[in-house]
């Protein structure tokens, strides 16, 4: 009981912020789930991790105009991931570099943006809570938008899930079943900025990543089919920030300040400890039931070495 | 230099003529990788697609498919536009968290809108599909974690899935060892035999495929030899396609194609191309015995 105490303190129920925060905290981890599984089968990793950065634009400027953080952060995303998708030309490297490019220039922007909402003072903690986030910020009244946005992401990957799988799984196949790759692929990105933009209020724009990515790769570790793998994520990424919601409340009484530590970084330590976990368990289970060895035949008498191209 | 060789005659295989491939001219990039190339594939027939690294193999089975725009010349298809096709080099990850049994699936809806519904039939069809290669002790197996040769069954089947009526191959062969080379060919064999699926297959290496082989397109500089092995593959006819002198060997049941060094087309590379044993010999009881057929360059 004095555990439990411990770990769940007086209050921590009753409080709206920690209220809000467990209900984003497993609306965006839902959301994260399946378009991470996508992500991480698509090998796009760093596309996401440049899409978060990109909304950090969005975000920034939210804080300077004072409109809502989260439109802020999506408006930016689906822009960005946008300009990738039509900009990026066939190839890894075309895509790395309009990638590259488009970062570029929406991190100029935050800095200006973060700067001017210094200098004007109003929002000086627009810094940190762009970047890094705090869960807690979000605000009771922003609860319905997150759910919209979250809904609208899933309408999208649940729209395209078959051929969006079998594009992602090869490219080659998907074309030779007249799948319009084009098309797949900005209803994707469309899903991905929506995700990034709601993982981004929840533990920041340059954080955000880690609840993409993070459950989404444990999972596929885990999971043996495609479905299965976005419910391990998902449950993966509702216990990783509901765990961090709790740490972070307890860590008021923490030294060295007793102020709190970030609820972001709680999460994201969360995130990688499963990650790594599921190596250790992967490794085990990597071996899929599969066929038992066939004998070869081997009635072929021996055959000259001759030099083929 | 046209008129030495016979014209190949549009109506080989009349009535079971899946792909006509007519005068068909490709090029990549300002360079022209395919010359009028002309061939028929039919019913039930294995057509080998041969020839060196970049003689255009991938580009006419891309071209095939529509998925390579074509400068001139025309693609055939009877019965609408189902064509299985298994890429070349199709790398799984052994993370991909992906059965055999949802790899094939999505070859029977993986173009459809809207999360795939469970259903006892489709089940049932996935099941009898990955059968039909074999496979089905692969079932619940993540691709990325079998064999190439187990990989290559598990790509049939979902190529198989909407029961084109031709299949296309990149490449089935390369990277496989001697018993599964042997074990996809008879595979192929009996699916052509069997559902009366045309097959045509690019390899650079003939010879296991010589038991199942009705004809051969064979590609160099461009353009294309059509025929029986035995009508393609010689010294003579190599030597016009290739425009320099080839010899063919026979040795050890096998043959061996030796391109002189001169006058090299770029991409390829001098060396020797295995071919046909004579102990297989083109004489079996297939039909579609047709003359071999060489479109010259336009010079």
């Amino acid at each position: 009981m004095t555990l439990l105490h411990a770990i769940f303190q007086p209050g921590i129920f009753d409080n709206s912020a920690v209220q809000t925060a467990v209900v984003v905290g497993a609306v965006v981890a839902c959301v994260c789930a399946p378009v991470g599984v996508f992500t991480v089968i698509r090998g796009q990793s760093f596309a996401g991790h440049a899409l978060a950065d990109i909304t950090s634009t969005g975000g920034s400027a939210a804080a300077v105009t004072g409109i809502n953080p989260l439109l802020g952060f999506a408006a930016a995303g689906l822009l960005g991931g946008g300009a990738m998708e039509l900009l990026g030309t066939a190839g890894h490297r075309g895509r790395d570099l309009v990638t590259g490019i488009v970062l570029g220039a929406a991190l100029g922007l935050s800095a200006l943006f973060l700067y001017l909402s210094v200098t004007n003072g109003s929002t000086s903690g627009a810094v940190v809570t762009v970047l890094f986030g705090s869960i807690f910020a979000v605000s009771a009244g922003t609860l319905p938008l997150v759910v919209a946005l979250g809904a609208v992401a899933l309408v999208l990957i649940g729209l395209v899930y078959r051929p969006l799988l079998l594009s992602s799984v090869n490219a080659d196949l998907a074309a030779a079943q007249r799948v319009r790759l084009r098309t797949v692929g900005l209803v994707y990105m469309a899903a991905l900025a929506l995700a990034v933009a709601l993982s981004a209020i929840t533990i920041g724009a340059i954080l955000s990543t880690a609840l993409l990515i993070g459950p989404a790769a444990t999972a596929l570790r885990l999971a043996r089919n495609p479905g299965g793998a976005m419910a391990w994520a998902a449950a993966l990424g509702t216990a990783c920030t509901w765990a961090g919601v709790v740490l972070a409340y307890d860590s008021y009484t923490w030294p060295p300040t007793q102020q709190g530590w970030p609820v972001s970084f709680f999460v994201v330590v969360l995130v990688l400890a499963a990650y790594l976990l599921s190596q250790l368990k992967g490794r085990a289970a990597r071996r899929s039931p599969r066929a038992p060895a066939r004998a070869i035949p081997r009635a072929e008498p021996a055959r000259p070495t001759v030099r083929s191209y | 230099m046209a008129e030495d060789w016979p014209r190949q005659r549009a109506s080989q295989v009349p009535d079971g003529t899946i792909l006509r491939v007519e005068d068909l001219s490709v090029s990549l990039a300002g360079r022209q990788v395919l010359r009028q190339v002309s061939f028929s594939v039919g019913t039930g027939e294995v057509t080998g697609l041969i020839g060196m690294n970049g003689a255009g193999k991938t580009t006419l089975l891309r071209a095939i498919l529509g998925l390579q725009p074509i400068s001139s010349g025309r693609v055939s298809l009877a019965g609408g536009r189902s064509i299985g096709y298994v890429p070349q080099k199709v790398l799984l990850d052994p993370d991909l968290p992906v059965r055999a049994r949802d790899l094939v699936e999505l070859g029977i809806d993986g173009r459809r809108l809207g999360i795939p519904v469970r259903s006892a039939a489709k089940r049932a069809r996935v099941e009898a599909l990955l059968a039909s290669v074999d496979g089905s002790a692969l079932l619940d197996a993540r691709v990325g974690a079998l064999s190439g040769g187990e990989q290559q069954k598990v790509l049939i089947a979902h190529a198989l899935a909407r029961q084109p009526r031709l299949l296309l191959l990149d490449e089935p062969l390369a990277s496989l060892d001697l018993g599964s080379t042997q074990e996809t060919v008879t595979l192929l064999g009996r699916i052509s035999r069997e559902r009366g699926v045309a097959i045509l297959l690019s390899t650079h290496d003939m010879n296991p495929l010589l038991p199942v082989m009705s004809r051969v397109v064979y590609l160099a500089g461009g353009r294309a030899a059509t025929g029986t092995a035995e009508e393609v593959v010689r010294s003579d006819v190599l030597s016009r396609l290739y425009g320099r002198h080839v010899d063919v060997f026979h040795a050890h049941g096998r043959v061996i194609v030796s391109v002189g060094e001169e006058h090299l087309e770029e991409g390829c590379e001098p060396g020797l191309a295995e071919g046909y044993g004579p102990d297989h010999g083109p004489e079996r009881e297939d039909g579609h015995l047709s003359a071999a057929s060489l479109r010259s360059p336009r010079l």
